[in-house]
């Protein structure tokens, strides 16, 4: 492995490290355009909104610890989840998919930017005022008439509930304004990553030689341009009904309740998936590297995701299996809902094959990830029983629902996200993180989330509706939602594990030198932390497995392409 | 389609119990809950071999290969770039299976959703408010709240085909052991039916998040035996009571703002915005099923219902002491 | 090391190969791409719409087809691209007169909706507020010229800068992606009108 340092000559180390004084280096964070700092911003805001959704959860799960229980109100709970799941979806979710995207993108193909810097940062800051925009209702929401805070119409902020008439002050204006902001935000970082995708790789690199990681989050980005400004519209549309009367949802003037749902989950559909494709993109890297093997299957796992973006345009009725649609489009709907389940299977599949006959070695990052197969497993199959029309017409709005989408979004996401920030985080500090820290991090997570969630399920069997503030005892439901509560305490521990993690070894951490992980993209043939142009000379590659070639010159990938 | 099989599955419950607060949905006591029962189980059973097949194969793969103290580091493992067929295989099959289950939806689907009403049935429209339900009988000309009394009906004859609405946001209808949801949508008009097989009393909650008070928007299905509903319809076509031993107590009434929002039919009291209490009495519960319905809870309620519903839409009225008795006495006569 | 070299002898080779697409062109396409996306919502939000407006007025009372209109902002697609072609042949003359024509077509346009606006509003009374008809009408036609005044104020901008000798051939991409901008408006008018002039009008 002596050749590792292709293609870089090392710059000095010095020269890499001037000293700056504090405003000076804020001011280099703030106006940067550095698609490695704004990755990084994008990573750390995420964190940030994590920990705070994640206490709201917390409350959440405090109040429904016992029947009739008070730790809040009826008012108080419902802005908990309203303000827990829109955080988690806009504000942790996207900028966790736009982060890992625009610091690891020009990196895995070779090249020194994003294709439109000056975008990329604009795409940050206005998703960050987005955010601030949404959290500002906490202060600004009750309006000029001073009535309630924060938005409390629930993530999916169905209509009429969100119009004039029921909705006062100006917490939906909030809500409606905060996200639509933030959805400009991944709009134009999608538009970037297309472009740098399409016209930065490096030489050598054709898409078929691009790193899965790319070409996942790709299509990823592709789904966002398609999917979003569905959301856009709904949003204006509301905001024209609350401000200017017009009555696209105002059912009294003739307009119709089930637009807003229709427009809603054809972006909130494919929406999910937006989410959940950065963890396929970090499996994809992490799992052949700890296996030590190439990606089972490359073609069709890029056949796969694609199928699975388009398929997802086609499915987003099966949220609205309740509202009394005709036979037939329930019939369909829930066809090709249970359709998305082949391709996203060929991809477990072709991960477990990848495992199969490597080397594992069991690191954190390793270990994430095998939970994320495990949990997304259920998560899936789950999901395939709401697709069920007739079974979901039980289970719809249930707590079932609830414990499918964290399995999907916790133990599917953010296991995903946490592998693969243990994986890059020695590339992006320059220092490992420490191994039995992560291992107790995970162990505890890993409990604590299937104590919630598990249980969850059968709360929603037993007809337990989501979104209650409180319920009465002797309905079956207290020991499940107990339990359930309980596991919120590793979970936070686990988290606290994490965060203690990153702060002590990015401090005084083991060195990572450039390649720790013995890896296989051209992020790890520069050095950890790159420096601020990446390449001091522009790779060029033959293969997918550019360091692999290298490492092994007597048995080169590109021999076999 | 269902009902022959459910009757044969009721042969092993125990009937006639007072009120079922567990609402197991994989217990049901009604055709489309019954149906959606079997799609319910027999998906569980599919997903459950793919959940153990495939778990198992990680789970195997996991512990076959995994890196032992032993293993030469220096050594790589062969690489393996796919196969054509294996992939294949594993494409095929879920395609395969994915068939039987949309068949089976589909299946069921049309089962439910385009079951054609019996000649018997019974007409209800359930209209949605926040946060509280308003039961029309179209054909009895009755008016009630918060609980949908129908016939039991042993063999599906006297099913109650529900036609839902709202007036403000989206509501749900859901009895768990009866039938799935459907939506009460402003606007619109949906449909959903019911036959449950034995009397008793039957839980659901409002399922769609609808506002502050969306938690305690509770509703309660009574199935009766033939007799008692057939009891039951003639004692509520009724105008209200006109007891005259709370002639005051009815005079006070009048005198306050309660007629503006309760209709009581028979009597100056109009009101459409809150539930009718022409036979409040004959409720069970007050409030979409947060109190029960006694005296000290209507007293409760009356005086303040912001206390066990906060947020409703029902003002506190701040009636004095011997208003509040003479409300509640006069309630009390409305049998 | 000797794999070393070949592999640079290697690169060199492919690096004079080596071609990728314009970030301009991906840009721009996928931009489209994603309005199309956001005006699609409103088109079928107008296409549910029509004909359920619970009281009038009724398109049928008021609306009167915007044919000139029409013309003008079709006929600009011609212009640009006269326009386009003269700044190819470095005919700095040509363009500026093309690029002034598609300016005063789109302006004329821009005018247009303005005075239909001004009369459904002061004369019929219909507001975005007055029925379902108000509602789609004023927001998907709204949609459509907001984006021309966005187009209209990079044509203005490329024009003030041409005029005042800014060496405009230095912005041959530009010109090209703002030509392409403004034919897919055209195109979308086309929609728009067929979904909010003709269809309530003739069909329904
Ligand atoms: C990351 C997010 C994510 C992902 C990936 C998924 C994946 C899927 N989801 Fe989920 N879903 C959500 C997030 C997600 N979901 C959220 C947030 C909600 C609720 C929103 C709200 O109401 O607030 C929701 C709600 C939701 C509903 C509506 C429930 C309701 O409100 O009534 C439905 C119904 O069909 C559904 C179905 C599916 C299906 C079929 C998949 C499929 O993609 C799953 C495919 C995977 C597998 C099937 C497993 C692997 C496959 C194999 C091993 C092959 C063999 C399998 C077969 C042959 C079946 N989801
Ligand atoms: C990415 C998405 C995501 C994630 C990660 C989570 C994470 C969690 N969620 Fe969330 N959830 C949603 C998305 C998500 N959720 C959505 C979309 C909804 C629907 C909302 C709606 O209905 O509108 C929802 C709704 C929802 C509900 C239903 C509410 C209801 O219907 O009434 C519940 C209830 O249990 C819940 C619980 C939890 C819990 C316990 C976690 C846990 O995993 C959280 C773990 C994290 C922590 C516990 C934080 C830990 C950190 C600390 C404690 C550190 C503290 C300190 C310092 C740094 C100083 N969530
Ligand atoms: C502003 C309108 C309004 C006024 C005035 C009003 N109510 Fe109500 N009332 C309601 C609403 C709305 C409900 C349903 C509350 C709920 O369940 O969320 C209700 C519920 C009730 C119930 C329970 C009915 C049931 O079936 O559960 C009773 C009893 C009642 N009101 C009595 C009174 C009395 C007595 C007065 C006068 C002192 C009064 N109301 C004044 C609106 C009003
Ligand atoms: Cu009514 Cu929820
Ligand atoms: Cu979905």
């Amino acid at each position: 492995m002596a050749s590792i340092d292709y293609p870089l000559e090392h710059p000095k180390a010095e020269a890499l490290t001037p000293e700056f004084s504090f405003s000076e280096s804020l001011y280099k964070w703030v106006a940067t355009v550095d698609h490695k700092r704004l990755g990084l911003m994008y990573v750390v805001s995420a964190l940030v909104f994590l920990v705070i959704a994640g206490i709201m959860a917390s409350v959440i799960r405090m109040q429904l610890a016992f029947p009739l229980n008070h730790v809040v109100g009826p008012d108080t709970f419902n802005r908990l989840f309203t303000m827990h799941g829109t955080t988690m979806v806009f504000l942790v979710g996207m900028p966790m998919v736009a982060g890992f995207s625009v610091y690891l993108i020009p990196l895995m193909i070779g090249t020194r930017d994003m294709a439109f810097p000056r975008l990329n940062a604009f795409g940050f800051w206005i998703f960050l005022l987005g955010g601030c925009l949404l959290y500002f209702s906490y202060i600004g929401g009750g309006g000029l008439s001073g009535d309630g805070s924060a938005p409390d119409v629930g993530w999916f902020a169905y209509a009429p509930l969100t119009e004039k008439a029921f909705s006062r002050g100006a917490a939906t204006d909030y809500w409606a304004l905060g996200v639509l902001l933030s959805g400009v935000g991944s709009i134009v970082t999608a538009l970037n990553v297309i472009a740098t995708t399409f016209c930065m790789r490096c030489p050598g690199m054709t898409l078929s030689r691009m790193p899965m990681f790319v070409w996942v989050m790709l299509i990823d980005a592709w789904l966002v341009l398609v999917a979003l400004p569905p959301l856009s519209a709904a949003q204006i549309m509301l905001e024209l009904d609350r401000h200017l009367g017009a009555n696209f949802f105002d059912t009294q003037a003739g307009g119709s309740a089930v637009l807003w749902q229709h427009l809603f989950w054809i972006f909130g559909h494919p929406e999910v998936y937006i989410l959940i494709f950065p963890a396929f993109a970090i499996l994809s890297e992490v799992i052949p590297v700890f296996s030590r093997k190439p990606l089972f299957g490359r073609p069709a796992m890029v056949g796969a995701v694609t199928a699975i973006g388009f398929i997802s345009l086609g499915v987003w009725a099966h949220h609205m299996f309740a509202i009394g649609m005709t036979s037939w489009s329930n019939t369909f709907f829930a066809a090709s809902s249970m359709l998305v389940g082949v391709p996203t299977g060929i991809k477990i599949f072709n991960w477990t094959a990848t495992m199969y006959g490597g080397k594992l070695r069991m690191q954190t990052p390793l270990l994430f990830c095998i939970a994320f197969l495990l949990q997304f497993l259920v998560a899936g199959l789950t999901g395939i029983m709401l697709a069920v029309a007739p079974f979901d017409w039980q289970l719809h709005d249930s707590y079932f629902v609830v414990a499918h989408f964290h399995f999907t979004l916790v133990g599917g996401l953010v296991f995903g996200l946490f592998a693969g920030m243990y994986y890059w985080f020695p590339k992006v500090s320059g220092k490992m993180l420490d191994e039995k820290l992560g291992k107790w991090h995970f162990w505890l997570f890993c409990i604590g989330f299937n104590m919630t969630f598990l249980t969850l399920h059968f709360a929603g069997f037993l007809g337990m509706p989501r979104r209650i503030y409180t319920y009465y005892p002797g309905r079956g439901w207290d020991a499940i939602n107990l339990i359930a509560s309980l596991g919120v305490i590793p979970q936070a521990a686990g988290i606290l594990c994490f965060v203690w993690n990153i702060i002590r070894s990015s401090l005084r951490g083991i060195p990572a030198g450039d390649d720790p992980w013995d890896a296989w993209t051209l992020e790890w043939a520069t050095t950890s932390p790159p420096p601020e142009y990446n390449f001091e000379k522009l790779p060029v590659v033959r293969s997918s497995r550019p360091l692999w070639d290298l490492k092994h010159p007597q048995d080169p990938d590109w021999k076999y392409e | 389609m269902f009902a022959h099989a459910l009757n044969a599955y009721l042969q092993v419950q125990v009937p006639g119990v007072a009120e079922r607060r567990i609402t197991d949905i994989f217990k049901p006591m009604g055709t489309p809950g019954y149906a959606e029962r079997e799609a319910a189980l027999f998906t569980i059973g599919v997903t459950a071999v793919i959940f153990v097949v495939v778990a198992g194969l990680i789970v195997y793969t996991v512990w076959r290969f995994r890196r032992r103290p032993s293993d030469d580091s220096a050594q790589e493992p062969p690489q393996v770039y796919g196969s054509n067929q294996i992939e294949a295989a594993w494409t095929i099959i879920p395609i395969l299976i994915v068939f039987v289950l949309i068949g089976v939806s589909a299946r069921v689907i049309a089962g439910v959703e385009n079951a054609s009403p019996p000649p018997k049935a019974l007409k209800v429209r359930l209209i949605g408010h926040q946060w509280w339900w308003e039961v029309q009988y179209p054909d009895y000309g009755i008016v009630t709240a918060n609980e949908i009394h129908v016939p039991a009906t042993p063999d599906g004859q006297r099913a109650t085909y529900l036609e839902l609405t709202s007036v403000d946001v989206i509501h749900s209808f859901w009895i768990p052991e009866l039938a799935g949801k459907t939506d009460l949508i402003p606007n619109r008009v949906n449909y959903a039916w019911i036959d449950p097989r034995v009397p008793g009393v039957y839980v659901g909650n409002c399922a769609e998040y609808c506002g502050t008070q969306h938690a305690q928007m509770l509703l309660r299905v009574i199935a009766d035996t033939p007799e008692n509903f057939k009891t039951w319809t003639e004692q509520q076509q009724r105008p209200a009571e006109n007891d005259p031993q709370v002639s005051d107590a009815r005079n006070v009434f009048g005198s306050l703002a309660c007629v503006n929002c309760h209709d009581i039919r028979g009597t100056p009291s109009v009101g459409k915005f809150g539930p009718d209490l022409t036979h409040l009495m004959s409720r069970r519960t007050l409030a979409a099923g947060v109190l029960v319905n006694d005296t000290k809870n209507l007293r409760a309620w009356v005086d303040d219902p912001q206390k066990a519903k906060p947020g409703c839409l029902m003002p506190s009225m701040k009636l004095n002491d011997q208003q509040l008795e003479q409300v509640v006495s006069y309630l009390q006569s409305l049998k | 090391m000797a794999q070393d070299n070949v592999i640079a002898a290697d690169a060199l080779q492919m690096e004079r190969e080596w071609k990728l697409p314009d970030r301009g062109t991906i840009g721009v396409i996928f931009l489209i791409i994603t309005e199309t996306a956001l005006f699609t919502m409103f088109v079928a939000a107008d296409l549910i719409y029509i004909g359920k407006s619970l009281t009038g007025p009724y398109p049928k009372d008021v609306l009167e087809m915007p044919i000139i209109a029409t013309v003008c902002l079709l006929s600009s697609s011609g212009t640009i691209v006269f326009a386009e072609h003269a700044l190819r042949r470095n005919d700095l003359g040509k363009f500026k007169i093309w690029w002034l024509v598609t300016i005063l077509l789109g302006l004329y346009f821009l005018y247009a909706t303005g005075a239909e606006w001004h009369k459904l509003i002061y004369e019929d009374h219909l507001t975005i507020a007055t029925n379902l008809f108000g509602t789609t009408f004023y927001s998907l036609v709204g949609l459509h010229a907001s984006h021309v005044v966005v187009g209209m104020t990079f044509l203005l901008i490329v024009f003030i800068t041409t005029i005042f000798g800014f060496p405009i051939q230095t912005q041959e991409r530009r010109v090209k992606f703002l030509s392409w901008y403004w034919h897919f408006f055209d195109w979308v008018w086309v929609i728009v009108f067929t979904v909010v002039y003709i269809l309530p009008l003739k069909v329904f």
